[in-house]
């Protein structure tokens, strides 16, 4: 039985300062992939059918590199922001709520880092 | 971790049946939660056969009539009966609302009651605010002033300055918006919900206060602020007609204006 009052423990340990910046930021990375996902999947379906050299060739464009890239690094940075809300919303356990949230974190790092090295490696040919 | 089901005494049992007495036609039923901290057992859903010939409009009537005439163990919070003293809210046809001014011929069927969701039950349809009101106190409800001048003086404001404060000031402080919202369902200890955050929001769009960037301060917070996804039952079922989704949408974009 705890003796804390209720203000207090309403107040809890006060304000973290902070949560604006991950707001604001998932709300950019949303707007941005509103043309990037327009964008690849209309490339997708101009795509369709088409040869290994191809799209090869389409890839090496240095638009469709950097838009690859940036579709792919920014979707990754999106999603690692909604997962780390739905974690915060749903694991009330401090302990566990940290070690999935580094693991979240991570793979999604490393699977931006992994999608923008393989449209790289095609794009620059190697 | 997650829990799927209502731990063990939790769960909702089948109560006593009260059938309207003989000869009556006009029947209405009330399913009512029952629950006494003193004699061990589960929660129950009591039915309730009410005679409409003799009795209110409101469902807060029927609850009066079953107290006064048939089971005077039925436990609520009542006081205005006109919806401006926020005590009887609870949940009605599953929805949150105000008893006095929910119509019972607004229910189709069996009329459902049920106390405020996901807090604790203190006996019946009274749910425990303690929580509840100690985040409303948290927030510092009151004008905030620096210096002396504008202390003991009478502070001005403009129509259109006081206009800002109309969709606010009306807040009853029911309850029935903050425990309608999932997410402070799931983390009401630390979010503040959309009661407190609007009248948060009522002070810092108050000419009259000299304390925004503190109060601005104390809310930029993960869970005390960000926690809202704009899910809006807040703004669904406020029974005085309130949009606290957009009071704190509001708070939001101050943060991010005083950002730059």
């Amino acid at each position: 039985m705890s003796m804390q009052s209720p203000l207090s423990r309403a107040k809890g340990m006060g304000s973290a300062k902070e949560g604006l910046h991950h707001w604001v930021v998932q709300r950019f990375t949303g707007i941005a992939l509103v043309p990037l996902s327009l964008w690849f999947m209309w490339s997708m379906v101009c795509l369709a059918g088409a040869e290994h050299a191809e799209v090869v060739a389409w890839m090496q464009a240095p638009v469709n590199a950097v838009s690859l890239s940036l579709f792919v690094g920014v979707a990754a940075y999106h999603s690692a922001l909604g997962v780390q809300v739905v974690l915060e919303d749903y694991i009330s356990h401090e302990g566990f709520r940290m070690v999935k949230m580094i693991v979240q974190k991570f793979l999604h790092y490393f699977l931006a880092a992994l999608g923008i090295f393989c449209v790289l490696q095609v794009a620059l040919g190697a | 971790m997650a829990q799927f089901r209502l731990p063990a005494n939790s769960r909702v049992g089948k109560g006593k049946t009260f059938d309207a007495p003989a000869g009556v036609t006009n029947v209405k039923q009330f399913k009512i939660y029952r629950w006494n901290p003193d004699d061990g057992q589960n929660p129950r859903v009591d039915t309730y056969n009410i005679d409409m010939d003799n009795c209110g409009p409101m469902v807060l009537d029927a609850l009066i009539k079953i107290k006064n005439e048939i089971d005077p163990t039925l436990t609520f919070r009542r006081s205005c009966r006109e919806g401006i003293c926020g005590s009887c809210a609870m949940n009605i046809d599953g929805t949150n609302t105000l008893a006095c001014t929910k119509a019972i011929d607004e229910v189709k069927g069996a009329v459902g009651v049920y106390p405020l969701p996901h807090m604790d039950v203190v006996k019946d349809l009274v749910p425990d605010l303690t929580n509840f009101y100690a985040q409303y106190a948290s927030v510092e409800p009151w004008l905030k002033n620096d210096n002396a001048t504008t202390q003991d003086a009478e502070r001005l404001q403009s129509k259109e300055e006081r206009a800002k404060l109309d969709g606010l000031y009306e807040c009853i402080l029911c309850a029935c918006c903050s425990t309608s919202c999932p997410s402070y369902w799931w983390n009401g200890d630390k979010y503040l919900g959309p009661a407190a955050l609007l009248q948060a929001y009522r002070f810092l769009a108050d000419c009259g206060d000299e304390a925004t960037g503190e109060r601005l301060d104390a809310l930029e917070d993960p869970f005390k602020l960000y926690r809202c996804h704009t899910i809006m039952n807040c703004s669904r079922t406020c029974p005085k007609g309130l949009n606290p989704a957009q009071a704190i949408g509001e708070i939001k974009k101050m943060l991010v204006q005083r950002a730059g």
